[in-house]
C-alpha cells in the first residue's frame, strides 16, 4: 500500500482494483477520497477483453451461439437468446410458439439462480457470510432443476437459431413445480433475512442512491433503473418469446415499501420480487405451454444455407437478469456475419456508479459497486498501480465494508 | 406514438439530410415478434448533433443503448441505438441513426452533453473505430489497455485492423 497526500489540499485519491472489490472480477476503480467520503469516481476497464465480437465474425452463426454462452460465466441464455433474436429478426425466421415457452422458462430459471447468486454476493460484502451461504444452498436448487432440463448447470446450450435444441415433456414438469414451490416457499424467509434485519437495514437504506433522473440520464438498464422507479423491462415493452402471453408488471420497490428511494436497499427489494415473479411466470408457462415444433429447422446445415443468402442489419434484445441485453448484427450474405456488437447491461450501468458512490465511505463501496450486480467479463476489464495513489486490495476492502457492519450492529444494541 | 410518425417527424425537420429511413416490417403471420418497432436512418453527419437534439425534445428522456460500427470499404459507419417510449406496455421504439463517416476524415460531433450516457460508446469508438468524435469530454481509451499499440483498430478491416497482432499471438 503505497500513499501520499497531494501537496495542495487533504484529498486522497486511491484505486481499488483490477479485481473488483465485490464480484471476483477485474474493474479499476480510481476514487478521490476527502476523508472518508468519496467525492470523485473514475473507472478503467481493459482486461477481459477477448475479442469475442471479433472472432464472432469469422465464425458461422450457429457457431456463434456457442461463443455467445460463453461471455457470462453466470447468465448465457442472455446473450445466446438476444444473438438469437438478432439473426431471426434479419433472416425473419418465425420462432414455433412452443420454443418461445420454453426460452421463456430457461431465462426465468437463469434469472432465479442469478439474482440469488447476487444476495449472497451482497450478504458476503457486508459480513453476513452465513447468509451468504444459506443463499448458495438456496440457489443449488435451481442449477439441478436447469441441470436436469439442459444437462448443464451454467452453460446450458439450449437456445439456437428459430427455437430450441431440447424440449421439455411433460414428465419433467413436476420437478419444475417442485422448483418453483421451493422458490415461492423461501420467498418470505429471504425477505425478512433481507428486509428485516436491522444491521442490513441500515447499512442498506439510503446508501448509494440513484434518483429517477439519474437513472434516466446515466441510460440505466435492469433492476438498478426499477429501484430508482423508471419502469423498464424489455419483457413488458417489448415482449418476445413467450411474454405476450403473460400480463407481466415491471417490478419496482414502492410495491412492498410504498416509496421510491433509489437506494441499495430498494435494489434488494426488486431482485427479491424479481425471484418470486420468475418463479410464478415459469409456473403459468407450465400451464399455457402450447404443443408444436421446437424449432423452425432442425437440419443444421440447411439453416446455415438459408442464413447464407440474408442480407441486413438487426437487433435481438433480451432482459437479462442484469437488465437489457442488445445485440446488433449485419449479415451480408456470407457464411459469417459483417458486423456483430453486443452490448451487456454493465455497460451502460457503468456510469451510474458515479452518482451512487459519490458522496459515500470507502466502506461503503463494496455493497454499492455490488448493488448493479456488475457483470465485467460481459462488459470488459483494468490494471495499473500508481504509486502516488493509495492502493486499496480486495481483502482490505471488504475487511472496512464487514468493520463496519459490526460497528452498525454495535450501535444499533445488538 | 407510431415508428412511422417518429420517421416521418424526422424526414420532415431535416428533409434530405435523413436518408434511406425505413419502418422494419415483421411478416404479419409472425405472433410473438408482432411488438417490434424499429425505426433506421441515416443522418447526415452535419446535422447529427441537431438530430439527437430533436430525439430528445420530441420524445423526452430517450434511453440510449449503445453504438455499433463497422467498417465498409471507404466508409465507416456508426449506428447509434436509442429507445424511446419505454416503461409503456407493448409502446418501446427503436430508433437508429446511422451516420456515414469517410475513411478519410473520420470525424463525428460529440452527442455527450444532450445524451451523457453517449460517454463510454463515443469512448469505444474512437479506441475501436478510428474515427475521432469532435468535442469528446473525456477521449481515454476505456476497454483497451494503454499497453495495445496506438493506429490498431480492433474492428476495422483495412489496414489499421488487427489482423498483425493475431497472427503474432497465434
Amino acid at each position: 500500500m503505497a500513499r501520499k497526500i497531494s501537496a495542495c489540499d487533504t484529498s486522497y485519491s486511491i484505486a481499488i482494483g483490477p479485481v473488483h472489490p465485490a464480484l471476483k472480477e477485474p474493474v479499476k476503480f480510481n476514487m478521490t477520497i476527502d476523508g472518508e467520503k468519496v467525492t470523485g469516481v473514475d473507472f478503467e476497464l481493459s482486461q477481459v477483453h477477448r475479442g469475442i465480437e471479433w472472432a464472432g465474425t469469422r465464425r458461422n452463426p450457429v457457431q456463434i451461439l456457442y461463443l455467445a454462452e460463453r461471455i457470462c460465466g453466470i447468465c448465457n441464455i442472455c446473450h445466446s437468446l438476444a444473438f438469437s433474436k438478432a439473426v431471426e429478426a434479419v433472416a425473419k425466421i418465425e420462432v414455433p410458439e412452443r420454443a418461445g415457452y420454453i426460452r421463456t422458462i430457461m431465462a426465468e430459471l437463469e434469472r432465479i439462480h442469478s439474482h440469488v447468486l447476487w444476495a449472497g454476493v451482497a450478504a458476503h460484502e457486508l459480513g453476513f457470510d452465513s447468509v451468504m451461504h444459506y443463499t448458495w444452498k438456496l440457489r443449488e436448487n435451481v442449477l439441478d432443476t436447469i441441470e436436469y432440463l439442459t444437462g448443464n448447470r451454467i452453460t446450458k446450450a439450449i437456445i439456437t437459431i428459430g427455437g430450441v435444441r431440447r424440449d421439455v415433456s411433460p414428465k419433467q414438469f413436476p420437478v419444475i413445480e417442485k422448483t418453483v414451490d421451493y422458490y415461492l416457499g423461501s420467498f418470505d424467509k429471504l425477505g425478512k433475512i433481507f428486509l428485516n434485519d436491522p444491521v442490513i437495514k441500515s447499512r442498506t437504506r439510503d446508501v448509494g442512491i440513484l434518483t429517477r433522473e439519474e437513472a434516466l440520464a446515466t441510460s440505466a438498464v435492469g433492476p438498478t433503473t426499477r429501484a430508482s422507479g423508471v419502469r423498464k423491462d424489455v419483457r413488458v415493452d417489448e415482449p418476445y418469446a413467450a411474454y405476450p402471453d403473460l400480463d407481466l408488471e415491471p417490478m419496482t420497490p414502492d410495491l412492498v415499501t410504498g416509496e421510491i428511494r433509489g437506494d441499495v436497499y430498494d435494489r434488494v427489494i426488486v431482485r427479491l420480487l424479481e425471484v418470486k415473479q420468475s418463479a410464478e411466470i415459469i409456473r403459468a408457462c407450465l400451464k399455457q405451454m402450447p404443443e408444436g415444433k421446437i424449432v423452425y429447422e432442425e437440419k443444421i446445415p440447411k439453416l446455415l444455407a438459408e442464413l447464407r443468402g440474408v442480407h441486413g442489419e438487426g437487433i435481438g434484445r433480451h432482459e437479462a437478469p442484469r437488465g437489457e441485453v442488445i445485440h446488433y448484427v449485419r449479415m451480408t450474405g456470407e457464411e459469417h456475419p459483417y458486423s456483430w456488437k453486443v452490448r451487456a447491461p454493465t455497460y451502460n450501468n457503468l456510469l451510474a456508479w458515479v452518482p451512487m458512490l459519490m458522496g459515500e465511505q470507502i466502506a461503503d463501496i463494496p455493497i454499492v459497486a455490488a448493488s448493479t450486480d456488475p457483470c465485467m467479463s460481459c462488459t470488459n476489464r483494468v490494471v495499473k498501480a500508481d504509486m502516488n495513489t493509495i492502493m486499496y486490495t480486495k481483502e482490505q476492502l471488504h475487511r472496512l465494508s464487514v468493520q463496519k457492519t459490526r460497528e452498525t450492529r454495535r450501535r444499533l444494541g445488538l | 406514438m407510431t415508428p412511422e410518425s417518429v420517421l416521418h417527424s424526422f424526414k420532415k425537420k431535416f428533409g434530405n439530410k435523413v436518408k434511406k429511413g425505413r419502418v422494419e416490417k415483421i411478416p404479419h403471420k409472425m405472433k410473438h415478434t408482432n411488438h417490434l418497432k424499429r425505426v433506421w436512418f441515416e443522418v447526415d453527419r452535419t446535422v447529427l448533433k441537431k438530430a439527437v437534439a430533436h430525439l430528445c425534445k420530441e420524445y423526452p428522456d430517450p434511453h440510449f443503448s449503445v453504438c455499433s460500427g463497422y467498417e465498409l470499404g471507404k466508409e465507416i459507419v456508426v449506428n447509434y441505438h436509442f429507445t424511446v417510449n419505454y416503461a409503456t406496455r407493448v409502446g418501446e421504439i427503436i430508433v437508429t441513426m446511422s451516420v456515414h463517416l469517410p475513411k478519410k476524415d473520420p470525424v463525428v460531433d460529440s452527442i455527450t452533453r444532450l445524451i451523457p450516457a453517449a460517454i463510454i460508446s463515443e469512448r469505444e469508438m474512437q479506441e475501436m473505430l478510428g474515427i475521432k468524435v469532435r468535442g469528446i469530454p473525456d477521449s481515454r481509451r476505456l476497454f483497451l489497455d494503454d499497453s495495445f499499440p496506438k493506429g490498431v483498430f480492433p474492428w476495422r478491416r483495412d489496414e489499421k485492423g488487427p489482423e498483425k497482432l493475431v497472427r503474432r499471438t497465434n
